[in-house]
């Protein structure tokens, strides 16, 4: 079985799914000549051709509202944003027109597309290569928000989302594109949305994740000891639709929550994680839901690996939980 | 000023804006001064069929603003001196070209079969509004006659356009996309955006400017110092031309070279249809308060009505007489009491519609939350 990192992973997903149908067609900036700032478009253009891969004008609204008008008129448009810092231009077509489309036009023109775009911080990108802009678009009613962690996850996953009947906002964890690595089956393979993956079992608290922090947990519990506390380690994979039963079933076994996003804290996805627990929970809990964030700060520049949830910030939120 | 002189040092300006381009005079008479060549070859039949769907708008349009003030419609937008922006292109397309409205533009979706019934339920949001109650009035679908789901935020649908356009393009159909928008929606990112996309894709797609004067309260001298807005899309790689927005003859005619260029592979064209708002933006506007005095120019449009000119012009050709005329206003009037006597007995949407069609198939977080809905009892309307 090869072994990809998450760029070649998405890489195989278009390529596999372009094949098969005839009607997905890319865009974006970059995305076609280049194969992308990150090369995850690398190839399909020399492959399919400049009506298939197609490099558009500088302008993040023209290409999510061009991508919607050719969902409606029956492609499968994947639009890359190049870094989701950049997707704000593009907000109100995201927000008010694709996520609304099947709703206000009761049903008779749904809008099925995928928004591909990397997120994050560590990459020494300052304010406007590194944020995480996931809870604005989990917030939208109508759009669904997936993050994948590894490869795996990550070809997966975009070849369900490349099939979805509904727009998909697919955010991939720029930081580990290339250093999270892993077998990946040739041919395609679907992951259904909506089912977080345990990647740790365990019986003292529960550890709920996604994206890139995935890995700066495990790095936790493997280097800074936090493993001793016995944690369930849950990536979400999916934030919408959102796997309630697995995340309630892990919390009622060890009544212990710790939540971890790169996001600010104010508002970001834990917020919801948090409250979900409060109403499903709370007489399971045994210590105060602990959230590990960004600040509520913009992202900084110089000091991003102070900002951003570290080993150690997470390994002190663990075995605080743990000994509450 | 400098007199200094160097190869480049040439200052691009743009000419000054034509007269927009007529056919009919104001009194429906081919003007002399005219091409024959240019008029349109339309049928009577087609002819006539285009007058009553003008009169349809028209009527249609009073009957619900009058409903409106008596409290028994929320909100209604009306088309008064408009109504040839909507047929003379109408007829110039084919029904497999897409439409993608603006709020003020019922004539295309009736010339393609929106029925009196559709758009009476629409707009009171039934259980048989096509759209199921969700959005406010003259917020129209109709996908069968390819008339896109109309939104609130102006603009965003003309990139919309644009791609659906591409992709035509991309699946070898020779479909056009119009969109229409009005002279203030030339302000916003997404009216650049779109046709510089268009240009750069050789889009086929028609851009339909109903340039009526007025954004609300705001003049069309506040949106751009541009010559005028055709003039825009010279600076996006394609032609612009302005017409008389009252001449649906010279709409239809701009139209069908537009759309001939575009299934030619030729690309787009912008259309400024120049006419006027004569009556408020929406029911819930006074344009009194901003548009006293010599900037009402109500009174001078009236003499340019785009359905009085078309009537001439078909008089004159001998097609239209007072007992078809007539005979448009008792069936249209009779439509459209079905429709509203129909309204009568018919409910809301079912309280499931509230979770459907957000996606495919309902999340279980939102079947969860509508039976939390309905094991209590309905919420009274607070209006």
């Amino acid at each position: 079985m090869p072994v990809y990192n998450i760029i070649q992973a998405v890489n195989d997903a278009l390529r596999l799914e372009m094949r098969k149908n005839p009607r997905v067609v890319v865009l974006g900036e970059d995305v076609g000549r280049f194969g992308g700032v990150f090369r995850a478009t690398t190839g399909l253009q020399e492959e399919f051709g400049k009506d298939r891969v197609m490099d558009t004008p500088l302008a993040e609204a023209g290409i999510i509202g061009t991508a919607i008008g050719m969902a409606l008129y029956g492609l499968r448009p994947v639009a890359e944003i190049q870094f989701a810092d950049f997707i704000f231009p593009a907000f109100d077509q995201i927000v008010n027109e694709l996520a609304k489309f099947r709703y206000r036009s009761g049903g008779e023109y749904p809008a099925p597309m995928v928004i591909r775009t990397p997120y994050g911080g560590g990459i020494r990108g300052g304010h406007y290569h590194s944020q995480s802009p996931e809870a604005l678009f989990a917030h939208t009613a109508g759009l669904k928000v997936i993050i994948p962690s590894n490869p795996y996850d990550a070809k997966g996953l975009l070849l369900t989302a490349l099939r979805d009947e509904d727009p998909v906002m697919f955010l991939e964890p720029k930081r580990v594109y290339r250093a999270a690595r892993g077998e990946v089956p040739e041919g395609e393979y679907t992951i259904p949305f909506g089912q977080a993956k345990i990647v740790r079992e365990g019986q003292g608290l529960t550890v709920l994740c996604y994206g890139a922090m995935l890995h700066v947990v495990m790095e936790a519990l493997e280097k800074q000891g936090a493993a001793e506390f016995d944690p369930e380690v849950i990536d979400l994979r999916s934030l919408v639709p959102l796997d309630t039963e697995t995340i309630l079933e892990s919390v009622r076994k060890t009544g212990r929550v710790v939540i971890v996003h790169e996001a600010q804290k104010t508002c970001g996805f834990g917020a919801e994680l948090s409250a979900l627990i409060a109403e499903k929970a709370l007489l399971h809990l045994e210590a105060p839901i602990v959230r590990v964030c960004g600040l509520d700060t913009p992202f900084p520049y110089t000091l991003e690996m102070e900002y951003l949830p570290s080993p150690e910030r997470i390994t002190k939120a663990i075995a605080d939980t743990a000994r509450f | 000023m400098n007199q200094a002189t160097a190869p480049g040092l040439t200052i691009l300006e743009a000419g000054d804006a034509p007269p927009p381009f007529a056919i009919l005079d104001d009194d429906g008479a081919v003007r002399a001064d005219v091409d024959p060549a240019l008029v349109p070859k339309i049928s009577d039949a087609d002819g006539l069929r285009i007058y009553r769907e003008m009169l349809k708008v028209r009527l249609v349009d009073d009957r619900f603003m009058k409903l409106q003030r008596t409290g028994r419609l929320g909100f209604y937008m009306q088309s008064l001196g408009e109504e040839a922006t909507h047929l003379g292109v109408a007829y110039a397309l084919r029904q497999s070209d897409w439409v993608f409205p603006s709020y003020r533009e019922p004539g295309i979706a009736f010339w393609r079969g929106y029925t009196l019934r559709d758009f009476t339920n629409q707009l009171f949001g039934n259980a048989e509004d096509p759209v199921k109650g969700r959005q406010m009035p003259v917020h129209h679908t109709f996908r069968a006659g390819n008339f896109v789901s109309i939104s609130s935020p102006v603009g965003t649908q003309i990139p919309q356009a644009v791609g659906a356009a591409r992709a035509a393009q991309i699946m070898g159909k020779d479909d056009v996309s119009v969109v229409y928008f009005g002279e203030g929606t030339a302000s916003p990112g997404d009216f650049h955006v779109g046709l510089n996309f268009a240009g750069v894709w050789k889009a086929p797609c028609i851009f339909v400017c109903r340039n009526n004067g007025w954004a609300i309260s705001t003049p069309a001298t506040v949106q751009t110092a541009a010559k005028s807005i055709a003039h825009k899309a010279l600076a996006y790689g394609f032609p612009g031309i302005r017409v008389d927005g009252n001449d649906v003859l010279a709409l239809a005619a701009v139209t069908l070279q537009a759309a001939a260029r575009a299934r030619a592979g030729e690309g787009p064209t912008l259309i400024e249809a120049c006419t006027y708002r004569r009556a408020a933006h929406s029911s819930s506007d006074d344009p009194s308060v901003y548009r006293k005095g010599d900037l009402d120019e109500s009174a001078i449009w009236e003499k340019r009505d785009p359905l009085n000119r078309f009537g001439k012009y078909m008089t004159k050709r001998g097609v239209l007489t007072p007992a078809i005329e007539q005979i448009y206003r008792d069936e249209i009037t009779a439509e459209l009491q079905a429709a509203l006597a129909a309204v009568e007995t018919i409910g809301p949407p079912p309280l499931v519609s509230l979770i459907e069609d957000v996606y495919a198939q309902p999340l279980p977080i939102l079947k969860e939350q509508l039976a939390e809905l309905l094991a209590l009892p309905r919420q009274k309307l607070s209006h």
